[in-house]
């Protein structure tokens, strides 16, 4: 893919960095560099990935202490710069802990940590993450985790709603989140955070291939 | 400078649900305790921190739990402040 390089950012306690960078690399052929967390040098990336994991080992509350990593303190300009930044799992709850996206993610309702694969309604295709363009589509991603429930107030929920930033809703909701919700978007939309692993489903071998489009997008402008 | 200990009372909010608080509770009963209407769990963080005055500390500690010990989008907080 030319010259254009996705930075995969680790934080300690990351445990999906080079899941996300088989998957980048070997399944797509996009070029990946690790970031370590302390590093503030975004220049040579054209987009990031947050992975999943358990930066800092969840202390406190998942995602709240990396929050203050270098990283994510320059990641404000790089979001308003138009560059895409992509949280899955510890990432989502990273990219609300911080800001970029609304809401919370607490404790699953039944309090097992879920491993699965879930069925997944496309609700929105802003910011072109999924291919639902023509009609409704539903994908099929790995979850795992214990502190995926989706929570947010109700004017948030109506905003969401209203300008279209819910990208993904459960099937069957296995964690309690409200309103089904399994990713959104910022309004610009070139910030997504999802609890599914789209890294995770990129070769008919190991499961499937839905993830690849997701992945494969992060090389938009 | 005075040093002052702070507790602070990290809760979730009423409207959250609390799984682990149901989990707890549902012990509590099966353990024979009768009358327990809710249970609800948070977290306590004990601070010692130094500073010239009580206005300055709560100040400090009033920008530690907006923006590290609570999320307020879940959360609630409150503190008691002695000087030591």
């Amino acid at each position: 893919m030319d010259n254009f390089s996705v930075g995969v950012v680790v934080f300690p306690g990351s445990n999906c960095d080079r899941d996300v960078s088989w998957a980048l690399e070997g399944c797509l052929d996009i070029r990946t560099k690790y970031l370590w967390h302390e590093s503030s040098d975004l220049s040579d990336v054209d987009a990031i990935v947050l992975p999943g994991g358990f930066s800092y080992g969840d202390y406190l509350r998942c995602g709240a202490i990396a929050r203050f990593s270098p990283l994510i303190n320059a990641l404000d300009e790089f979001v308003k710069s138009g560059k895409r930044v992509l949280g899955i799992c510890n990432g989502f709850q990273i990219l609300t802990e911080s800001g970029f996206l609304p809401g919370a993610l607490v404790a699953n309702k039944n309090l097992n940590f879920i491993c699965d694969d879930v069925e997944l309604d496309i609700v929105s295709s802003k910011g072109g993450w999924f291919n639902n363009v023509d009609e409704k589509q539903t994908i099929k991603l790995p979850i795992a985790h214990g502190e995926g429930r989706y929570h947010c107030d109700s004017d948030t929920l109506k905003k969401l709603v209203d300008n279209e930033l819910i990208a993904l809703r459960y099937k069957n909701n296995p964690n309690g989140s409200s309103f089904d919700i399994a990713g959104i978007t910022n309004e610009k939309g070139n910030v997504l955070g999802l609890m599914p692993h789209p890294e995770r489903a990129c070769d008919e071998t190991i499961g499937g291939t839905d993830g690849l489009f997701t992945l494969k997008s992060l090389i938009l402008k | 400078m005075d040093q002052f200990a702070v507790k602070v009372f990290v809760r979730l909010r009423p409207s959250v649900l609390d799984p682990a608080g149901e989990a707890t509770k549902s012990a509590s009963i099966k353990l024979g305790a009768e009358g327990i209407k809710s249970l609800r769990i948070g977290k306590m963080i004990e601070v010692k921190i130094e500073g010239n005055g009580e206005n300055e500390v709560r100040g400090k500690i009033d920008l530690l739990c907006d923006r590290l010990f609570a999320n307020t989008v879940i959360e609630d907080y409150e503190y008691s402040l002695e000087k030591l």
